[in-house]
This record gives structure tokens, sequence and C-alpha cells, in this order.
């Protein structure tokens, strides 16, 4: 495997906290290479580092030691602001709580990556309204986070997350905050955005969410523990 | 973000927290409107001083020859005060020596004044300026005349019982029939009503039309002044350069009749608009002073106020922001919303201020004798200073939000 066709490459990614005097190391040295239109999802019991690998993958965090390309950009010494860049040029965040802005309409959660991108208005807003029609919401555009149901919340975050065409999709517990149906949608809905070649990292405990992966990796006290390829169901 | 995108953005934030809002731009509110009602009173009241009061009360280059000032500025000692009452008069012959001798053009006229009451057919009206003066006094006042004219030389001369009133008495007394020809008594003496003179408005709320003008030499005399004084000698020149000389030469005349010698003080005094000016010019230094260093206390006062609310927002608001950074927001675009929200909210309170300011000095001038003014610069001043306020006090907070880490802020309930 080449860096060239990886999409994400994980060399010796450790990341520690400091607790005090005591030093909590919350990865330890992870290498690890994703390829372009994998779909992968990341287990591990809590404490395991999942959500820290999350967060470097992301570029929301960097490592205190060990090297991350994206894309073939070393990302792991960036600055905040390239950094923010990077996220919102690459990566569509979807979270276990949505995290929408709760004031703004669906529309404008959506343009958000895209204001910050520095689109036009009207080039900006055919593009929020095209990502929301592709996850089914093109009848709830004015409506405000509250005024919809937790799917409905989650489609939002999934257009907002595939607005600016990311080459990685992060999703974080998606189905978490969802009753088992609606969570099962979810998944279809991502199990199609796969199937037409978007890259997904998902972090999940559940079992038939993982069964929906092409790849598993499980983590274990800030190491991988496995990493499987499997045939996704 | 563009800049008009994030003031859309503070506003509807501003709008959805009303209540919080406006007690976060209460501060900034009041230093405006503060600023904006002082300034227009002071420059109405400037205006009015300087146009109104000199101008109907003292006349442009005028001056006045008198026994000790008529406008008294500041406190005045008990020394002073009986230096003055020991001074001798100004009497006819003085007047008539001043006139004669002053040799550029001027016009003069004696004035003595005493308050009386004037009846007419048992109407009475009380408290009326009653003035004992010369021919030339109606072109020196630049009076226009409603009804008839003002009285001639020979009459003065002849000391004939005429009177020349104002337009209010005449109103008064005789409720809108003619007034020429018709009797009225001052103190008891009859007077033939020979003019009305036009009104003249009023000023810090007291009526200019109370009043009744007869010869010098006519009966009113012995109600004016003790027998051959006068109150004053009004003189009137037609520049400024004109008024110097000839007060120049009133002062030597005077001097000389007086006997006095070149280290003596004069023991006259003569007046011009320029002292009540003056007067007027300190009192307003003190306003305009005074004003900016209220203003700069509430300002400060506000902007904490503001700096407290916005700390409170950047609190409240970690997860939106943490929200905004995961999706790309620089820290460059954090600062610029919370500050754009810092100086809109600003420049919104000033907004308010200004017109509640001007509403303020509207008002002020609808119901009391005070003029008011709304002077241009003030508004913009206002408004600037507002939206500074804003800024400054914004700039700790937005800095703050800025720096927030992305996943910290994410996780934030």
């Amino acid at each position: 495997m080449t860096t060239g066709r990886a999409l994400i490459r994980l060399a010796g990614i450790t990341r520690e906290y400091r607790m005090g005097v005591e030093i909590v190391y919350a990865l330890r040295g992870v290498d690890l290479d994703i390829l372009t239109n994998e779909y992968v999802a990341i287990m591990g019991p809590s404490g395991s580092g999942k959500s820290t690998l999350m967060n470097l993958v992301g570029c929301l965090d960097t490592p205190t030691a060990g090297q991350y390309w994206l894309n073939n950009v070393e990302v792991s010494q960036l600055s905040d602001d390239q950094l923010a860049q990077i996220r919102n040029q690459e990566i569509g965040f979807v979270f276990q709580t949505f995290n929408l802005l709760p004031r703004a309409t669906a529309l404008h959660n959506v343009e958000l990556p895209l204001i910050y991108a520095g689109v036009a208005t009207r080039e900006r807003r055919r593009r929020a309204t095209y990502a929301l029609e592709r996850v089914g919401l093109s009848d709830r555009m004015t409506h405000k986070p509250n005024e919809l149901s937790g799917g409905q919340r989650q489609r939002v975050a999934i257009a907002r997350a595939l607005v600016n065409e990311p080459s990685l999709l992060l999703a974080d517990e998606p189905t978490g905050n969802l009753d088992s149906t609606t969570g099962r949608e979810i998944m279809a809905v991502f199990s199609e955005l796969h199937a037409q070649g978007q890259t997904i990292i998902t972090v999940t405990h559940e079992a038939d969410i993982s069964a929906r992966a092409g790849r598993v990796i499980t983590l274990l006290d800030g190491r991988i523990h496995s990493d499987t390829v499997q045939d996704a169901a | 973000m563009p800049f008009l995108e994030a003031i859309r953005l503070a506003l509807k934030v501003i709008w959805a927290q009303k209540m919080k809002s406006s007690f976060s731009v209460i501060g900034v509110f009041i230093g405006v409107t503060f600023l904006i009602a002082v300034v227009s009173i002071v420059e109405g009241m400037n205006a009015y001083m300087t146009e109104r009061f000199a101008g109907a009360l003292l006349g442009v280059n005028t001056f006045q020859l008198r026994r000790y000032p008529n406008f008294i500025v500041g406190d005045i000692s008990r020394e002073t005060w009986r230096e003055w009452r020991r001074r001798p008069r100004i009497t006819y012959d003085d007047a008539d020596a001043v006139t004669d001798g002053i040799d550029v053009p001027v016009l003069s006229a004696w004035v003595s004044a005493n308050g009386a009451e004037v009846a007419y057919a048992g109407r009475v009206v009380r408290d009326i300026e009653v003035i004992g003066s010369t021919e030339e006094y109606f072109a020196i006042k630049e009076w226009n005349f409603e009804h008839g004219r003002p009285f001639s030389a020979q009459e003065v001369q002849a000391g004939q019982a005429v009177v020349v009133l104002g337009y209010e008495l005449a109103d008064r007394l005789f409720e809108g029939r003619d007034p020429l020809g018709r009797e009225v008594k001052i103190r008891n003496i009859p007077y033939r009503v020979i003019g009305v003179v036009e009104t003249q408005g009023n000023l810090f709320g007291i009526s200019l039309d109370k009043f009744a003008v007869a010869p010098a030499l006519s009966p009113v005399k012995r109600l004016v002044n003790p027998p051959r004084v006068v109150d004053e000698l009004l003189v009137k020149a037609s520049s400024l350069e004109d008024m110097r000389e000839a007060m120049l030469q009133a002062e030597a005349i005077m001097r000389s009749r007086r006997g006095l010698r070149p280290k003596q003080d004069n023991t006259f005094t003569l007046e011009t608009s320029e002292a009540v000016l003056d007067f007027w010019g300190q009192i307003r230094k003190i306003l305009m002073i005074a004003g900016p260093g209220l203003l700069t206390i509430s300002l400060v006062v506000g902007g904490i106020v503001i700096m407290n609310i916005m700390l409170m927002a950047v609190a409240e608001r970690t997860r939106e922001i943490g929200i905004r950074k995961a999706l790309g927001a620089r820290r460059g675009d954090i600062l610029r919303q919370f500050l754009v929200e810092a100086a809109t909210l600003a420049t919104v309170g000033a907004s308010l201020g200004v017109a509640t300011g001007i509403l303020g000095a509207g008002l002020v001038q609808a119901t009391t004798f005070l003029p008011a003014r709304v002077a241009p610069w003030s508004v913009v001043v206002g408004v600037v200073l507002g939206a500074g306020v804003g800024i400054a006090a914004g700039l700790y907070p937005a800095s703050r939000a800025a720096r927030l880490d992305p996943v910290e802020a994410i996780r934030f309930e």
C-alpha cells in the first residue's frame, strides 16, 4: 500500500493528555491506512481512544507525536486556521447529538460550511438545497431543528456534512440518539453514500452498524486491537 | 463570512434576545441620549443667546451708558455694590453731552423704566414695563408698527402724554378694537395711544410685548426716575467698529465731565451685549466639558456591561462556536462574528439613543422656554462612539471565543 492511494495515513500517532501531574495516554502509537471509498467502523469500549482518534482524523485535534497525512498533505503540524480550512474542505462531520444550530433553519444549517468556504449566496443556496434534496428533506428546508424529528435532524446533519463534497465523512455514533427504525434508515443512507463512492469512517459500539461496514477496527487501551476486512451486509 | 451577512446574523441574534439585548445596551443608550439632548440644548441656547437674547434685549452694535451694569454676571461683592450705589446718576446733561460729543454716526435714546399698571375703561394690566424714552428709541429697537406710529422729537420736547404700546398689552386692553386715539391711564395719568408695536415673541418664556413707551419728558418721568436723570443712554452704531469708537468717545466725555484722574476707575458703566455673551460662553464651555465627561463615564459603564453580556453569550454559545469551528470557521470568522455582534448591539443602542435624544430635545423645546437645536455632528459622534464602544467591549470576549478549542467546545453542554 502506498501513500498515493491512501486517503488517510496515520504513522505512530500518539496523543497524551496532562491531568495534573499525571500523563494519560489516549493513543499509543497508532499506524493506520484508510483508502478512498472504504467504509470503516471503529469500535472499542469507552476509554479505548475512539473519540480521540476521531478528533485527530477529523482535524479537530493534533497529535502529541506521529504523523498524519490526509490526501497526501501532512496535517499533523498545521496551524489552527489551516486545520479549519481542511475541516471545511475535506471532512464532513455527523455527530451523535446532531449539533445543529438551534435557531437556524435546516437550510441555513446546511449552508454553514459553504459560508466559511466563501461561496456566494446564490450558489450557496443552490448547493444547500440540493444537499437537502439528496437526503429527502426538500419539504423541510425552512424548519428549525426543534420542528424536526430526530431522524430528520440527523439527515440535515448529513446534508450539511456532504454539502462541501468532502473526501471523508466522519460519523460519531450517528444512530446513538435515534430509535432503531430511524437508526436503520440513517444507516441505509450511509450505505447508499458509500455505494456512490463516499469514504466513510464511523465510530460505533453497535454490532449491526459495524456489520454494514467493509472494515472494522477495534481499539483497546489506545492501540489497534484488531483490523478486519469483511463483506458488507 | 461576508460583512453584511455577519450584521444580518448579529441583528437576528439581538432580536432573538430582545430583553437581554436591551439591558446590555442601556449604558450606551443613556450616554448617547444624554449627549444628543445636552448638545442640542446647549447649541440651541447658544443660537438663542447670540441671535435672540443679544438682539432682542441689548441690540446689535449697541451699547448702554449706565450708572452700573444692568446684566450682572456672576457674584457681586458687597464692596462693589456699595461703590455702585455711591456713583452719581446719569443726568439729562450727561446724556446730551455724550450724544453731542460722539462724532461717528449713531442713533441714541434716553431710556428710563419702571414697572407699573396700565388701565383702560376699568380693565387693568399689571407688571407693564413703562419706559420713558426719546424718539430714536424705536429706530434703535428696529420695531415695526402693527398700528399707528412712533412719537416724534416734537412730542418728546413738548412732553406730550402720548404712548406706544406693546402688542400683548394693547391686545389685553382693547381685545381687538382699534387702539389708536384711545386714552389709557398709567398710574392714573391719562395717555393717548398713538401706536402699537408688532409682537416680539418671548424670551425664556417671558413675553417681550408687555411694555408702554412714552416721551421721556412727559408726565411718565415722575414715575420712572428722580428729576433730570435717566437710567441709561442707549447708543446704536451701524457697525462694530463704529460702536467701539463711539464707546471710547463716550467714555472720554463722561470721564472728563466727572473730572476723573487717569488712575481713577470709571464711575459709570458702558455695557454691551458682549459681556452677557462672554458669560454665556463660559457656561457653554463648562457644559461642553462636563457633558463629554458624563458621556465618557456612561459609555465606559456601558462598555463594561456589553463586555460582560458578550462574555456570557460566548459561554452560553460555546457549543455553537464548537460546531462552527468543526464546520470550518477560522479564528477570524468567530472573532468577527462576535465583534460584529457587539458593535451592532452598541450601534443599535446608540441609534435608539440618538432618536430618544432628539425626541427629548424636541420635548424640552415644546414644553419649556429652553430652545433646542440638534447638532448633526453630535448625531455622528453618538453613533460612532456607540459602535466604537461596542467594538472595544467586544474585543476581549470575541478573542476568547475565537481561541476556544473545538473539541472541548463541541462537547460543551
